[in-house]
């Protein structure tokens, strides 16, 4: 990797991380409508894993979906224009927070019923397959989705037809506010995928370039035809589950402690100690990232409502 | 013109479609090495080989789905479900998705989707395979649901569907395929959205649709024997529904009945009552009647389900009271 490239995902991290805590702000000044999940904390399994796609790859991901907009290439003004449901908004104004797509970037959202987009990630892979292009399907989840049938359905149908799909877990540890140990048979989520006759494997979730090796191998390998593979990213949500969640499931020094193996921190380290970018690089891209963030709100703030007359815009195709 | 089945003329129009365009494929449970549960593709696995005439796990959210998705890439799927009480196991992808997709991401995604499925009683198979829920599926905006009466229909409305980029619900009838009637060969087109009138008449108006065409029309004939003339208007879509053919239809007569197969609670005649009250209010001489299933779970006795199941002479007896 060349220090661009490692910078680069520097870069989308702090992104993430300064866009979430700025939505919060939003939120909170009700400037944003509807739920808001947060991805601080889980920044790296997003940023390691897109990165490791290339153009054809596509993306789909469930409601956390800021973090994954930003990593597959939506500007982030046309995120906020989406979270205040402004006209120049990724959708338009019409999905908000939770449906977020732009398919010239190959991400197809932003699906917020869970588990609903898994069977969708393999009719993706399908088109792909029965095209004959060489593109893999990556299909992020959490936890909590590997507990509802599209999961098992999903994932069968993948196996089946071998189709060409790198399923994620986001594990977070909690389905809402409902822990994986009180929820799930198995802890270990991708011991589900064994079941299914898939090839698996666990990951640091904290760790982007530990995410990101693990999925450059898995993808490459599903390009070659191994058929579908299950990789489960380690990961903690250091926010609610959405705005104005009380945490009553978890305590306090849990979320401490986990703060502290912050995937930003963990990157600054790594790129410290391996050489990789100095100090003053990191300062100037958080610099940049201040800025964009800057510029975004303005451009979100100026952006026209959608238009009233525009209400039943794209109901049906028009033929 | 050729007189087939409706059973062939839905055959045929598939055939024709995947003939015509490589991206049209077929998936479901039994459509392939069995030939479709209900005989409507046998043949098509040998012809058109098995990447294009997928069998799929007994998973429908799965076939749903992963046509959802595959649609989304461009390609034309058209994914059988068995029969329509196996599609509320598919519910989540059909009303949230299938129907929202191009909405809610502000018109980037296009889904060229069929969802060919069967609906209706009849045929003893009790409570959980012989409902008629046409119009559950008819109250989301964003679906297209259309329901044949006719082989010639079938044909033309399915070859539209499958040219359609909408998501398009082609509910069959289960008691219908071996229905006969005249089908145009080649390249024919029905509109979807279009509603028509199958049997001019001057004395009253029957609304109606799918299966219940066959019985209204029936129902015509013995009340022309009695000196009534009735004027039967097929719906053919549900959604969008076309209102047209019948507000003029009753403005001539005054007076209505709808059938339909499905249970009159919340259902198609309610809607169609509604507004034609809405529409032509002062054209009314008399209340309009509905015909439909009794409010049970229909029950496997053969006689228990025909007395549940709406019949040619409902329709009949409901046509009198109106005049």
């Amino acid at each position: 990797m060349q220090k661009k490239e490692y910078l680069e995902l520097y870069h989308q991290m702090v992104l993430i991380r300064r866009l979430e805590e700025k939505a919060a702000e939003l939120y909170q000044d009700g400037k944003v409508g509807g739920f808001l999940h947060l991805y601080i904390g889980q920044e790296a399994v997003s940023t390691g894993i897109i990165s490791a796609r290339k153009p054809i790859d596509r993306v789909i991901t469930a409601y956390r979906d800021h973090g994954v907009a930003i990593n597959s290439g939506i500007p982030v003004k046309r995120v906020l224009a989406e979270l205040e449901g402004k006209a120049t908004g990724v959708s338009g104004g019409r999905g908000g927070s939770m449906h977020m797509a732009d398919i010239s970037l190959n991400y197809w959202g932003g699906h917020a019923i869970v588990g609903s987009h898994i069977p969708l990630a393999a009719g993706l892979a399908l088109g792909d397959q029965y095209a004959g292009n060489p593109a893999v399907t990556i299909a992020l989840f959490g936890d909590g989705a590997t507990n509802i049938g599209y999961f098992h359905e999903g994932l069968n149908l993948s196996k089946v037809w071998n189709l060409p799909v790198l399923w994620v877990c986001e594990n977070n540890e909690y389905g809402m506010g409902t822990s994986v140990p009180r929820a799930s048979a198995v802890s270990d989520i991708r011991q589900k995928a064994i079941g299914y006759g898939m090839p698996n494997r666990a990951v640091d979730g904290m760790d982007v370039l530990a995410v990101r090796a693990a999925a450059e191998e898995m993808i490459e390998q599903i390009r070659a035809g191994s058929g579908p593979q299950f990789l489960e990213a380690n990961t903690y949500r250091f926010r609610g589950h959405s705005m104005g969640d009380p945490e009553r499931y978890r305590k306090q020094e849990e979320v401490r402690q986990w703060e502290e193996d912050d995937p930003i921190g963990n990157y600054q380290k790594k790129l410290i100690s391996g050489r990789h970018a100095t100090k003053a690089d990191m300062d100037a891209i958080e610099k940049q990232v201040d800025d964009e963030i800057a510029e975004a709100i303005e451009f979100a703030e100026n952006s026209p409502e959608p238009a009233l007359d525009t209400l039943f815009d794209n109901v049906y195709v028009e033929e | 013109m050729a007189k087939i089945t409706m059973r062939e003329a839905i055959s045929q129009a598939l055939w024709e479609e995947m003939e015509r365009d490589p991206k049209i494929f077929i998936m479901g449970e039994e459509v392939g090495v069995w030939g479709g549960s209900y005989a409507v593709t046998r043949g098509f696995y040998d012809h058109f080989g098995a990447n294009r005439v997928k069998d799929t796990p007994i998973s429908e959210s799965a076939i749903v789905g992963s046509a959802i998705g595959a649609a989304l890439t461009g390609l034309r799927p058209v994914a059988e479900i068995m029969t329509i009480n196996f599609a509320f196991s598919a519910m989540d992808h059909i009303v949230n998705e299938s129907a929202k997709l191009h909405y809610m991401f502000n018109g980037q995604m296009r889904l060229p989707l069929v969802i060919r499925t069967v609906s209706g009683g009849g045929r003893q198979l009790a409570a959980t395979h012989s409902q008629t829920p046409d119009a559950i599926f008819a109250h989301f905006p964003g679906l297209t649901v259309v329901a044949p009466g006719t082989p010639a229909d079938a044909k033309g409305l399915l070859k539209a569907a499958i040219r359609s980029d909408n998501p398009v619900l082609f509910i069959e009838s289960a008691t219908l395929y071996q229905l006969r009637g005249e089908v145009p060969e080649g390249d024919y087109i029905v509109p979807l959205g279009k509603s028509t009138v199958q049997r001019p008449g001057k004395d009253v108006t029957i609304v109606t649709y799918s299966k219940m065409l066959d019985y209204s029309l029936k129902a015509a004939d013995q009340l022309a024997s009695e000196g009534i003339d009735a004027e039967v208007v097929d719906l053919r879509s549900l959604r969008p529904l076309d209102m047209v053919p019948v507000i003029e239809s009753f403005k001539k007569t005054n007076r209505a009945v709808i059938a339909e197969e499905g249970w009159k609670s919340y259902g198609v005649g309610a809607e169609v009552s509604a507004r034609i009250y809405e529409e032509a209010f002062d054209y009314v001489d008399a209340p309009i009647k509905r015909v439909a299933q009794k409010e049970v779970p229909l029950p496997y006795n053969r006689n228990l389900e025909q007395a549940a199941l709406p019949q040619i002479a409902d329709i009949v007896a409901a046509v009198k009271e109106v005049m």
